[in-house]
């Protein structure tokens, strides 16, 4: 299982923050010691008044206020802002649109993720692919509220705002699942809005991305899958969901074009698996409570029906 | 020190007390505006809140024991979460400090027998008592905010958040707006214009500046939050669109305007407690504190560089590089300030010979926790670390650190070390003792572990989450260390609680104090001094000559100001005397104008316009009324 730690870094930017981290841990350690050392003396020397070796010297005392309060402060921290602000902020900066092999589009929803490919015309949710060792332009929007954009092992969080676009880069240095998650609060199932980032080989990512740009499958539909695709058009799962290639065009909820291509659904809340499928789409408020997604009580039969229709849509 | 009170001085004592006598049970504590009965009022109201918040925060943890938890469901959860961190900022903290320890301390400090405005700080207390009334009666209702304390547009506006709890939030904030900023003035005009001749600035105790750079912050912070809370009611109830980008408005204004006011509110929370610190560490090491001049510097420089950081809050939202960078530089540099106070303090305790009584331990406690808070808030400096970490439980550990353990822990030291003198009883030292261990580890078992969640990538504000992540045995942790905070937090009221009726006497100066308010009695009369005070240095009570003279002058009957209602003013530097000033005695509007703008705000809340205009006109009313009754300047 991939983890949401930004000290698990899998890309340059990610280890270059970590690195930062970990400086300031021991700069950090290292004032928080001294400080509870001078306690400790202030325990041990109780009876005694005045500095050790200086004696009672309020020219002393204030001279030590100085040093420790602006002297070392003033050099630690300068080091800190050109190392942090200067360098690193330019050196993890998203790159400029031209200069990276592949653009995402990533819209974020109450409470799920969409993915676009403008140059493909690609669309997905929730599962972000990306080929590794590539610079990608991640492209973010707000269909909402505000979300925020995150995925720690590859890089620092972006907000999406409306009426904003901002952009952050992905990269991925080697192959793997990453994890990502929204970090800005927007609402009841801000907990369950999470999502994966596959980084593939370029080879992989190309035959991916050219399964994706592919309708929907019509044809050779077994009889209760054909029968599910029926009620699936036929109730209001067409009027939220698109399903490339039918007459289902709606765009409040993911879209399902290759729903069984995805490992995961309800943004990285349970596995895709036909149980899942079906527990999710019988009562999604049982799972995320408050979801945008209804339950529509249209009985055991046609539930399975449409998982046998979804399960087909490779 | 009991100094037998000469017979001529205690006819002049026993004249004051007549002319400052105020009513009489109920209706005493309804009309008061003696500023030590209202400082009462504040503990006991803002002390409530403090336990609601407090019952939230439990709420909150056991939510998040263990993964996929249903104790709360995700909306109960949202409006517990909104609930905590509006209650325990806006209702307890700052009404605490400022409304408790300022109205009751200011003016003893001072040698002064009133704050400058006293039936306005009457009016103070009754708005917020009903501000904070307000908020919980959408609390109460099922009506509670669910967009977080900070409450981001467009989660707030009515299409995200339709029901009334954002209106609750919105109104109940910009109705106890009302109450600080005119106790912010008043504290400001009381310090300026009040203090006893001989004090002039250079020698107000270090209590005193803190104040009066947060009452400044107050002022010039609180127009920032009541414009955007405005601007977001006009939008949910006219349908106005400042914040909608759909007709052109912005929703990142909502976050400058609040972080605006929000970033100088965390050194309004702090201050105070920084300014606790001041009074508390002289007199348990018995030396004046280190650097004093340095130190007074540094808490007016605070709360000012306090108005220059706020974006460090949005440093995700995409800002251009080139403000980031500025508001990074500008986060850093009020690190230096903040540094100077807590190597002044360190070098006190070690100069001095520092008993370790109750006090003194919470405020050895708060050095610790606010040095790890300070340190885990300078890594926000460094821009990219913040978008790597921001909005995760690394940043709750982090401001817990500095509000409650920095800001709360100076605020239980400081309730331990003046319960004496408000009370007339000492607490019990053994327990007292037992509560700061109690609560300092609880505090360190629940907030620590969180730096670590944060970097293992757990977000806040999450009503649950998964079993796989590796969060849940940190979780686990934090939730035990609530129940432990809790029972100590608790143990510190009991204690209190039990030594208000059974604790033994105290004179008027128990801990060899080193400012005035120790050389009154124990609760101090209602005129706090029967001579406005002799000060020649920060630690007055320290300069025996001038308290003896003060005994003197009483028997002389002189600078006793016992003509009538009337305190001494002076001038706002140097404290020569300037006049002597008729103070307002006991009155029944302040209440009565409280109630009647509850009244607007309740009406504003249902969008009855008319029933609120009525309620404007009562209001105007009880203003004539109010100013009618009020005695001619001579």
């Amino acid at each position: 299982m991939p983890t949401l730690s930004p000290l698990d870094p899998k890309s340059p930017d990610a280890h270059d923050i970590a690195t930062l981290w970990w400086w300031m841990l021991v700069a950090a350690g290292i004032v928080f010691l001294g400080a509870v050392a001078l306690l400790v003396l202030a325990r041990v020397r109780r009876d005694e008044p005045g500095l050790p070796l200086f004696g009672e010297n309020e020219r002393a005392n204030t001279a030590l206020v100085l040093a420790f309060g602006i002297a070392v402060p003033v050099v630690v921290l300068s080091a800190l802002f050109v190392i942090a602000n200067l360098v690193l902020l330019s050196d993890t900066d998203a790159p400029a649109a031209d200069e990276t092999a592949l653009t995402v589009e990533v819209v974020g929803h109450q409470w799920w993720w969409e993915a676009n490919y403008p140059e493909s015309g690609v669309r997905t949710a929730n599962e972000i692919h990306i080929p590794d060792r590539t610079s990608v332009n991640v492209v973010v929007h707000s269909a909402d509220v505000i979300h925020s954009f995150w995925v720690p092992e590859l890089n620092r969080k972006i907000d999406t705002i409306p009426g904003r676009t901002n952009r952050v880069e992905l990269y991925a240095e080697e192959p793997g699942v990453y994890r990502g998650q929204c970090a800005e609060f927007c609402g009841l199932q801000h907990a369950h809005m999470a999502l994966r980032v596959y980084a593939e080989p370029a080879a992989d990512f190309r035959r991916w991305l050219t399964q994706q740009a592919e309708p929907a499958r019509t044809a050779g539909l077994g009889g209760e899958a054909a029968l599910g695709k029926r009620y699936f058009m036929e109730n209001a799962c067409a009027g939220c969901h698109t399903i490339s290639g039918t007459q289902a065009e709606g765009t409040i909820g993911p879209d399902l074009t290759h729903i069984a291509s995805r490992d995961t659904i309800a943004a990285d809340t349970l596995e895709n698996t036909p149980a899942n499928l079906y527990r999710w789409i019988q009562n999604p408020q049982s799972i995320k409570p408050g979801d945008k997604m209804p339950g529509l009580g249209l009985g055991a039969r046609k539930f399975h029906a449409i998982v046998a229709y979804l399960s087909e849509l490779r | 020190m009991a100094v037998a009170v000469p017979r001529e001085g205690q006819r002049r004592a026993e004249r004051l007390e007549r002319i400052w006598k105020e009513s009489s049970g109920l209706l005493g504590w309804l009309t008061t505006v003696d500023h030590k009965r209202i400082g009462i009022l504040y503990f006991f109201t803002s002390l409530f809140f403090f336990a609601a918040g407090g019952v939230e925060a439990l709420l909150i943890r056991t939510q998040l024991i263990a993964p996929n938890q249903s104790t709360l469901d995700p909306a109960t959860f949202n409006e517990m979460m909104s609930t905590h961190g509006t209650t325990m900022i806006f209702f307890f903290v700052v009404p605490m400090s400022l409304g408790a320890f300022g109205n009751y301390l200011l003016p003893l400090m001072i040698g002064a027998r009133d704050m400058a405005f006293p039936r306005l700080n009457a009016l103070s207390y009754w708005i917020f008592l009903c501000a904070g009334t307000f908020l919980y009666v959408g609390v109460f209702t099922g009506n509670a905010p669910n967009a977080g304390w900070f409450n981001y547009v467009p989660l707030a506006s009515r299409t995200y958040s339709p029901g009334p709890g954002i209106d609750f939030y919105a109104l109940s904030l910009i109705f106890i707006g009302i109450s600080t900023t005119a106790g912010a003035i008043n504290a400001i005009v009381t310090i300026l214009k009040l203090r006893a001749p001989g004090m002039s600035l250079n020698r107000m105790p270090l209590f005193c500046f803190a104040f009066l750079a947060v009452s400044f912050a107050l002022v010039f912070a609180l127009p920032a939050l009541t414009t955007a809370l405005v601007l977001l009611e006009l939008q949910r109830m006219l349908g106005f669109h400042f914040y909608d980008v759909v007709f052109g408005g912005n929703t990142l204004l909502w976050q400058n305007l609040f972080w605006i006011f929000g970033h100088p509110e965390v050194y309004i929370i702090i201050l105070p407690a920084f300014g606790i610190a001041t009074s508390i560490i002289p007199t348990f090491v018995r030396r004046r504190m280190v650097a004093f001049p340095l130190v007074a510097l540094a808490e007016i420089l605070v709360a000012f560089l306090g108005f220059g950081v706020w974006a460090h809050h949005m440093f995700a939202v995409g800002l251009a590089n080139s403000t980031a960078i500025y508001f990074a530089a500008a986060s850093l540099v009020i690190v230096i300030p903040s540094g100077i106070q807590l190597f002044a303090w360190i070098t006190t305790i070690l100069t001095g010979t520092p008993r370790f009584q109750t006090p003194l331990l919470w405020i050895i406690g708060f050095i610790i926790v606010f040095i790890l808070g300070g340190l885990s808030g300078i890594t926000f400096a460094a821009i990219p670390f913040d978008q790597q970490l921001t909005d995760t439980y690394y940043v709750v550990a982090h401001f817990h650190y500095v509000i409650f353990g920095a800001a709360v822990f100076p605020l239980i030291g400081g309730i331990y070390y003046w319960f004496p003198k408000v009370s007339g009883r000492m607490y019990h030292e053994g327990w007292g003792k037992a509560s700061f261990w109690f609560t300092f580890v609880g505090m360190n078992v629940t907030f620590f572990p969180m730096h670590i969640l944060g970097l293992a990538g757990m977000p806040r504000r999450d009503y649950t989450y998964p079993p796989d992540m590796g969060w849940s045995a940190l979780n686990l942790i934090e939730t035990i260390g609530s129940y432990l905070l809790a029972v100590g937090l608790l143990s510190v009221f009991v204690n209190l609680a039990i030594s208000l009726f059974r604790g033994e006497r105290v004179g008027n100066d128990p801990w060899g104090g080193d400012t005035l308010e120790w050389s009154t009695s124990s609760p101090p009369p209602e005129y706090n001094y029967a001579v406005i005070p002799t000060v020649s240095s920060p630690y007055a009570m320290w300069d025996r000559e001038d308290r003896e003279r003060d005994a003197e002058l009483l028997e002389q009957g002189r600078k006793t100001l016992e003509e009538g209602h009337e305190t001494a003013a002076s001038t706002a530097v140097d404290a020569e005397w300037d006049e002597v000033l008729d103070m307002p005695s006991h009155s029944p509007w302040p209440p009565l104008l409280a109630l009647a703008m509850a009244g607007l705000f309740t009406f504003v809340l249902l969008e009855r316009w008319i029933a609120a205009a009525i309620f404007i006109g009562v209001m105007l009313a009880v203003l004539a009324a109010w100013h009618g009754g009020e005695p001619q300047e001579a």
